[in-house]
């Protein structure tokens, strides 16, 4: 069962788990990944987070396809937020559900670091003087996504 | 006119001050490449973004492209900076 969002509110981190839990007696073990605005200690107050509609969720379907193909996954839930967010908010999640707890760990591995890099979303920075930039591509995502090549 | 939409995201975006745009393609498709270097001739502005930005990215109807690859009238282009998702 796959289910994908691209949304501006917030998520029900206990109910999406909950959700993958009651897929089906056959699930043995659930993997979540939550990702959240870091605090850097350098006056960030928020993220923006801007996405190209209708391309983000083929994407990211794409992705929760292949992930539940690869490792013979029960459940998949993706949830990424857009807009702004300020620092501590949840940005993105990740769940996976499956019989044992390797495929589910590794499909969330997968999943994150496939969407950082291959869906289309971009941060920007608000800080709290004022000043707005673009985060720049780091490689070692790159790295991390060309690995489950 | 054969034409292609065009859209900017992202940094792109904000600094050409717009995100979509229509322009003229040959009937029968041509590059991606060979579009941009018509577009870049007639927009200094675009062509100057196009040079100080590294790795920018190309997608075909919603599907990452390659610069080679065909664009045709009516598809929708889209230039963006490397994704930073997550």
């Amino acid at each position: 069962m796959i289910r994908v969002l691209v949304q501006t509110d917030a998520f029900d981190l206990g109910g999406e788990m909950a959700s993958l839990s009651h897929i089906s007696d056959s699930v043995g073990g659930i993997s979540v990944f939550m990702g959240q605005v870091r605090g850097q200690g350098d006056g960030l107050e928020s993220l923006t987070l801007e996405h190209y509609p209708g391309m983000t969720e083929k994407v990211l379907i794409g992705l929760a396809e292949e992930a539940s193909a690869r490792f013979s996954l029960l459940g998949c839930t993706v949830i990424h937020r857009v807009g702004t967010m300020r620092v501590g908010e949840p940005i993105v999640f990740v769940g996976t559900a499956s019989g044992h707890r390797a495929e589910a760990l590794q499909a969330t591995a997968f999943l994150i670091d496939r969407l950082k890099t291959g869906a289309p979303f971009w941060k920007c920075e608000r800080f709290a003087d004022g000043r707005t930039t673009w985060v720049e591509a780091r490689e070692a995502d790159d790295d991390a996504a060309a690995l489950w090549d | 006119m054969a034409s292609v939409t065009i859209l900017y995201f992202a940094s792109l975006r904000e600094q050409l001050g717009r995100e979509r745009e229509t322009a003229a393609v040959a009937a029968e498709g041509e590059s991606v490449t060979s579009l941009l270097s018509a577009l870049r001739a007639q927009d200094s502005a675009l062509n100057d973004l196009f040079e100080r930005t590294p790795r920018i990215r190309v997608a075909i109807n919603q599907a990452l492209a390659s610069f080679q690859d065909t664009v045709r009238p009516g598809d929708e282009l889209a230039f963006f900076p490397p994704m930073t998702g997550g």
